[in-house]
């Protein structure tokens, strides 16, 4: 297995490469040059005029976007906080005008139930005071009545024990004092 | 063992023509590189093609990618350096995928060939200096002349400025060049540890320390493979940034 190999490479080594180091080989340097202006040419020309554009192309595309996004949604973020302004002014009146509402008829509910209490208080007043003189009528009725009572009775009493009768305006003008 | 050089030869495809007496030769960079350039065409082509507002995922890679490079290009060229994205950018996936390809078992990496990686940063230097004049006339010279310096240092310093002027191209291209090829050849030599020290009898037990050091090492070649793209699109950038603001 060694032995081989240990030929086949100690053999070349001397005759190698006759044509010294191959960078170095001054024979090759126009060719070289020639084919290396070719390409690198052409691929200056494809990159400047073809390739670099398109990805710039791209590039500037994908700027404007991003940017007209971003602008568009600074744009909605104003609507939106405008929107709110709105809503929450419109809801600061409501509260307001609620409020407003909200007072005046409670007001207005006192005035009627004073209204009400009032007028009732009145007529509650007025039958007192009517009651007050149905009271005082009957009463002075039922005080004619007693001194009829009691002139009648003065005259039946007399007339019992007396056996004679008293004239009635006598009996009455005593009962009077009487009472 | 494996020869690590090899990996770097050119395959003569065809060859297509002479042009006076050097004859243009296909090799297997030449595919490579147009390949590449195909690839890079298809990913960002196809990538784009829904033109979605919500990215697929290729589209989002390939949205990433032109993020990427223009926000290298922003930050060290300025917004005025954009007028040189499509450069930077080419010189990023033709190097990173370049790179990465050359990453797949038995391909070839181009960008191990200091020629081309010259030829890149000869682009850069060329646009640097052409640009620069044309913008901004004899101004542009003032770039080697450093402002609030004394007179008597003047010279000194001018001197320093062109030699780190001049030296750009060539730190550039060797850096991306050396990167790649050293970590190619102690990727090899590695790799080629394992089936050497296999066949060696009772060494094949230390076998697996060269394999474990191979996959480490692949590891940071796949990084190092992206960093030397970013390297190369980023020191461009900064590099612009002189051509389009030379005062100091």
């Amino acid at each position: 297995m060694a032995q081989p190999v240990q030929t086949s490479t100690g053999a070349p080594a001397p005759g190698g490469h006759g044509g010294g180091f191959p960078p170095f080989d001054s024979h090759s340097f126009g060719s070289q040059l020639v084919f290396f202006a070719i390409a690198f040419g052409l691929l200056y020309v494809l990159m400047s005029r073809v390739a670099l554009p398109r990805v710039a192309g791209i590039l500037e595309a994908r700027h404007k976007t991003v940017e007209n996004d971003i602008e568009a949604a600074a744009k909605m973020k104003a609507e939106t906080d405008a929107a709110i302004a709105a809503y929450e002014k419109a809801l600061m009146e409501a509260k307001g005008r609620a409020q407003t509402i909200a007072g005046e008829t409670r007001d207005r509910l006192a005035a009627e139930t004073d209204a009400k209490r009032k007028a009732l208080e009145a007529d509650l007043a007025a039958k007192l005071t009517e009651a007050e003189k149905t009271i005082a009528a009957s009463k002075a009725a039922a005080m004619a009545n007693v001194s009829q009572i009691a002139g009648d009775a003065a005259e039946a009493i007399i007339k019992q024990v007396a056996g004679e009768s008293v004239p009635r305006a006598s009996i009455d003008a005593a009962v009077a004092k009487a009472v | 063992m494996a020869d690590p050089i090899h990996q770097f030869e050119l395959k003569t495809i065809a060859t297509v023509g002479h042009i006076g007496n050097m004859p243009l030769v296909l090799t297997q960079s030449s595919v490579y590189m147009i390949g590449a350039v195909i690839a890079i065409t298809l990913f960002v082509l196809l990538g784009t093609s829904g033109r979605r507002l919500v990215p697929t995922r290729l589209q989002s890679m390939v949205e990433l990618s032109y993020e990427f490079v223009a926000g290298t290009v922003r930050s060290s060229a300025g917004t005025e350096g954009m007028k040189f994205f499509p450069l930077v950018f080419s010189l990023f996936m033709f190097i990173l995928i370049l790179n990465l390809v050359g990453m797949v078992p038995y391909s070839f990496t181009v960008t191990s060939h200091i020629i081309i990686t010259f030829a890149l940063a000869a682009i850069v230097i060329l646009t640097v200096i052409i640009y620069g004049f044309m913008a901004h006339g004899t101004h542009f010279l003032g770039l080697f002349v450093p402002s609030g310096v004394p007179a008597w240092l003047l010279p000194l310093m001018v001197a320093i400025e062109v030699i780190s002027f001049v030296s750009r191209p060539i730190s550039l291209s060797v850096r991306l060049f050396a990167n790649m090829l050293a970590g190619h050849i102690a990727l090899k030599i590695f790799a080629g540890f394992v089936p050497a020290l296999l066949a060696a009898g009772a060494w094949g037990l230390l076998a697996p320390l060269p394999l474990a050091l191979t996959i480490a090492l692949t590891a940071l070649e796949m990084l190092v493979a992206v960093l030397q793209a970013y390297v190369f699109a980023t020191l461009t950038s900064i590099y612009l940034n002189d051509a389009l603001h030379p005062g100091h």
